[in-house]
């Protein structure tokens, strides 16, 4: 006989957490192996290092606070985070480097402010922003496409750079500037775009490798809107206000502003709009106000780039939107049924 | 036909309906004791009008008060009354309630019917025998129905809406009736235009019940009423909410704090219609309604036409009983709005439109542990008040009450669609209704304390008033007394008041003839 009283509904979920991030984790599977194609298995050695340190520190401090640990381990959220974190890294970074962004992601980002569903900023962004912040030699050695070095390297010489075991100077040679970079510094010595793009780092519309990376993470987010894992409105609008703004300045001087298309495809503007922006704890919640808010983050991104102190500005242009989030959804609360 | 409009969200929902729809509808015998709650509406409470040991008839009443917003309630059949006390009753709240309990004897006598022809009634008549025959709506909100005609009479009504709608998964109650009785839903419907008068009447059926639309729409042409239309809508949950229907009929919206009549619009349920029509026709009172009983763990869910106060499980048995009664859980009402019952015992009730006999292990939402809200806003998308269920979870959580009242807690019509979507699986409705309850259980302490502190203040003010009173009365007293002796020392000094007085007329004519 009906022992416990439970409130109704009755149904059975169709929905878990868990779904939702096995979903989004799918959406970067293509983007993540365009990556691994272009600049080598690094990538993947930096996503599964930040998994492991990820799952580690997250099941730590829920020991820590005496809550369940399997459950929350298991909704994968940790692993989202994670991947989308060592996306962030440059494709051959130190272990410890993986090891201190993702523990501050954890620790400090996602549970000294409660956990999960609690966490204002972007645990990933934070980490992410922390390394960026102290390790800035690191973080910006960035390594040229397979197609342009003609060769990347391999899983072995990958992992020994990770931990520590190669002679880092050895590969000296593949390092490089993201086309982002080194259309900022380009442009920061009066260097016309056109000059700029003769580099081989630059393909079709933007940089080489980079344009088809940010073609699969597209890929992915049009898996996340079909399965309705995510909305359009942060990445429409977000996506619309880089777009906007990169064409005005670019028909004002396309030598001195790239076009709409390479700002698009460069850096982390796709993967942002659809898998950072996107992150719901942080995100703003009303229709309306996620379209302020994405369009808040393309504009910041915009700005950064063109006028800041970093080539890309995604990282911060999210965790400033952040701060906004209650103020947004203060205000752009929809007219509840009966209301004029 | 008149173009639909939508509502905002909802849910298309696994019906679950062709199991119960599979038998015919059935009346259900008689069970040894019928247990009647006093109160089975929404509304004040009635006082009991008989007495242990007295022999009640079918359809006399046995309780009933004076008061406005409610329904007597009917003797469902014969026999004696053989106590009047507290029993379990089915509310969420789990608590007893006062009953009268009926031992049935098995005759069935009914009392005599009062049979006049409905259409040679005026208005004010039908209402006043639709309130004595203790009707209330019967889509599952009990609220009385007499006071709702007789309010929409007196604002006048538009446009009738007649609920067929049935959104709710597993209930097919109303369903069964459209299929079998038709002609009376017509005829009910008939009477409400007869007393409304109403320049449009709409018949909401969803488009998942093609037989309960083939047989009203029969029953429509075999007795046509003016400007009637019959209207299909798609089949999403809860468009058989009143204010979803109205907004998928007219596309209005009832504005904040007001009701349907407000705007013109008058809903009534198909079940109810068929009790309007009985109690105009036959003088019957509202003594039994069409129950569905279903769930997974029922032998053979089917609607059975049942007296009030029947307990569930003689309705059980009658199905075919449990699959396995150890693993039972039941709900009355629909899985979306429905709420669990703690025992088999409890009796039907007039809201009582469906028995879900489940299996424990189908029953999601266990309390405990549950997953964080992560904002992902999908209680948004399908809330049908636009409202942001998120925001009133963590207000309601963190037990900032005046918070969820700012996001319009009270606007949520506890549909539970959000709490279907969540992937945290977040029993959202469960922390709105508690957050409710909070909010009524401090209004009306306020309420209480109000008025302990105007009497305390009015005693106050009263006392004061008396003490002051009092002292006045001494002080006129004692003024009083301090003449009198200032008198008799006088007295003492001029012994001859005649003299006296004399003197005191002279002066006054001195002092006149000064003036002059």
């Amino acid at each position: 006989m009906t022992s416990v009283v439970v409130s109704s509904p009755y149904v059975a979920p169709g929905n878990s957490l868990k779904r939702l991030m096995i979903q989004v984790i799918i959406a970067l599977v293509p983007g993540t192996l365009a990556y691994a194609w272009f600049f080598g298995p690094g990538v993947i050695v930096n996503i599964v290092l930040a998994i492991i340190f990820a799952l580690t520190f997250e099941a730590g401090i829920l020991k820590l606070r005496a809550k369940p640990i399997m459950p929350h381990l298991t909704d994968f959220s940790a692993v989202v985070a994670a991947w989308l974190f060592a996306l962030c890294l440059p494709m051959h970074a130190p272990w410890w480097l993986v090891l201190t962004g993702i523990g501050f992601a954890m620790v400090a980002g996602k549970h000294l402010y409660g956990g999960l569903g609690f966490n204002p900023f972007n645990p990933a962004m934070v980490g992410y922003v922390v390394l960026l912040i102290s390790f800035p030699r690191e973080m910006t050695t960035w390594y040229l496409p397979g197609s342009v070095s003609g060769e990347t390297l391999s899983l072995a010489e990958s992992l020994a750079y990770s931990f520590g075991s190669a002679d880092i100077d050895q590969w000296d040679a593949l390092s490089s500037a993201t086309p982002l970079d080194q259309v900022k510094t380009g442009v920061g010595q009066s260097i016309p775009i056109s000059e700029i793009r003769q580099s081989p780092l630059f393909g079709d519309y933007a940089g080489r490798g980079w344009e088809w990376i940010a073609f699969w993470w597209f890929v992915g987010g049009v898996y996340m809107l079909a399965t309705k894992t995510i909305r359009w409105h942060i990445p429409a609008s977000l996506l619309a206000a880089v777009m906007t703004l990169s064409l005005i300045f670019y028909l004002v001087d396309p030598e001195v502003y790239p076009s709409p298309l390479f700002h698009l495809l460069s850096g982390a503007v796709v993967i942002g709009a659809f898998f950072i922006a996107t992150d719901p704890v942080s995100a703003a919640t009303t229709n309306l106000g996620r379209i302020y808010y994405g369009l808040m983050i393309g504009c910041l991104i915009y700005v950064i780039r063109a006028w800041g102190g970093y080539p890309d500005g995604i990282a911060f242009a999210v965790l400033l939107a952040n701060m906004c989030v209650p103020l947004i959804d203060y205000y752009t609360q929809p007219r509840v049924y009966g209301e004029e | 036909m008149a173009k639909l409009h939508h509502f905002h969200g909802g849910l298309q929902l696994e019906g679950h309906k062709a199991e119960s729809v599979s038998q015919p509808l059935r009346q259900a015998s008689l069970p040894e004791r019928l247990i009647l709650p006093l109160r089975q509406h929404i509304g004040d409470y009635n006082k009991p009008l008989v007495e242990i040991g007295n022999r009640v008839l079918k359809g006399e009443v046995i309780a009933a008060t004076s008061s406005l917003i409610c329904a007597a309630v009917h003797a469902p059949t014969s026999g004696i009354v053989s106590a009047i006390g507290n029993y379990p009753v089915p509310h969420p709240s789990g608590q007893a309630d006062r009953c009268i309990v009926i031992d049935v004897d098995g005759e069935d006598e009914a009392t005599r019917a009062d049979v006049i022809d409905p259409r040679q009634l005026s208005a004010e008549e039908m209402i006043q025998r639709i309130c004595r025959a203790g009707i209330v709506g019967l889509g599952g909100a009990a609220f009385p129905t007499s006071p709702k005609i007789s309010r929409g009479k007196a604002q006048g009504v538009d446009t009738l809406i007649i609920n067929g709608v049935e959104c709710e998964p597993y209930i097919t109650c109303d369903d069964m009736l459209m299929r079998s009785d038709a002609a009376e839903v017509i005829r009910g419907c008939g009477y409400l235009q007869q007393i409304l008068s109403p320049q449009t009447t709409l018949i909401a059926i969803e488009d998942n019940k093609p037989e309960a639309i083939a047989a009203i729409t029969r029953a429509l042409g075999e007795n046509p009423l003016a400007n009637t239309e019959i209207i299909t809508i798609p089949t999403i949950y809860p468009s058989g909410g009143e204010k979803q229907l109205i907004q998928i009929l007219t596309g209005k919206e009832i504005p904040h704090g007001q009701l349907a009549f407000d705007i013109g619009l008058l809903c009534h349920n198909v079940g109810t219609c068929a009790a309007i029509t009985r109690a105009l026709e036959q003088d019957q009172a509202l003594i039994s309604r069409i129950v569905t009983c279903t769930g997974n763990n029922l032998v053979q869910p089917s609607n059975w036409e049942v007296r009030l106060g029947t307990p569930i499980s003689h309705l059980i048995e009658l199905a075919g009983g449990y699959q396995d009664k150890d693993d039972a859980y039941l709900v009355m009402g629909g899985p979306m709005m429905g709420f669990a019952l703690s025992s088999d015992t409890l009796p039907i009730v007039k809201a009582s439109n469906c028995i879900m006999v489940m299996r424990e292990e189908t029953i999601p939402h266990s309390p405990g542990y549950h997953d964080e809200c992560i904002r992902c806003g999908k209680c948004t998308e399908v809330c049908p008040a636009q409202l942001l269920p998120q925001q009133l979870y963590w207000h309601a959580r963190a037990k900032a009450y005046e918070r969820t009242q700012e996001f319009n807690l009270f606007d949520c019509i506890e549909c539970g669609c959000c709490s279907a979507v969540c992937p945290s699986q977040i029993p959202l409705v469960q922390y709105y209704r508690a957050a409710k309850s909070e909010i009524r259980a401090a209004h009306k302490a306020l309420f209480k304390s109000d008025r302990a502190r105007a009497r305390f203040e009015f005693r106050e003010k009263r006392l004061l008033l008396k003490k002051q009173q009092d002292e006045e009365r001494r002080r006129l007293k004692r003024e009083a007394l301090k003449l009198k002796q200032v008198k008799s020392a006088d007295a003492e000094a001029a012994p001859d008041p005649v003299q006296a007085a004399l003197e005191r007329v002279k002066e006054r004519k001195a002092v006149q003839e000064e003036n002059r």
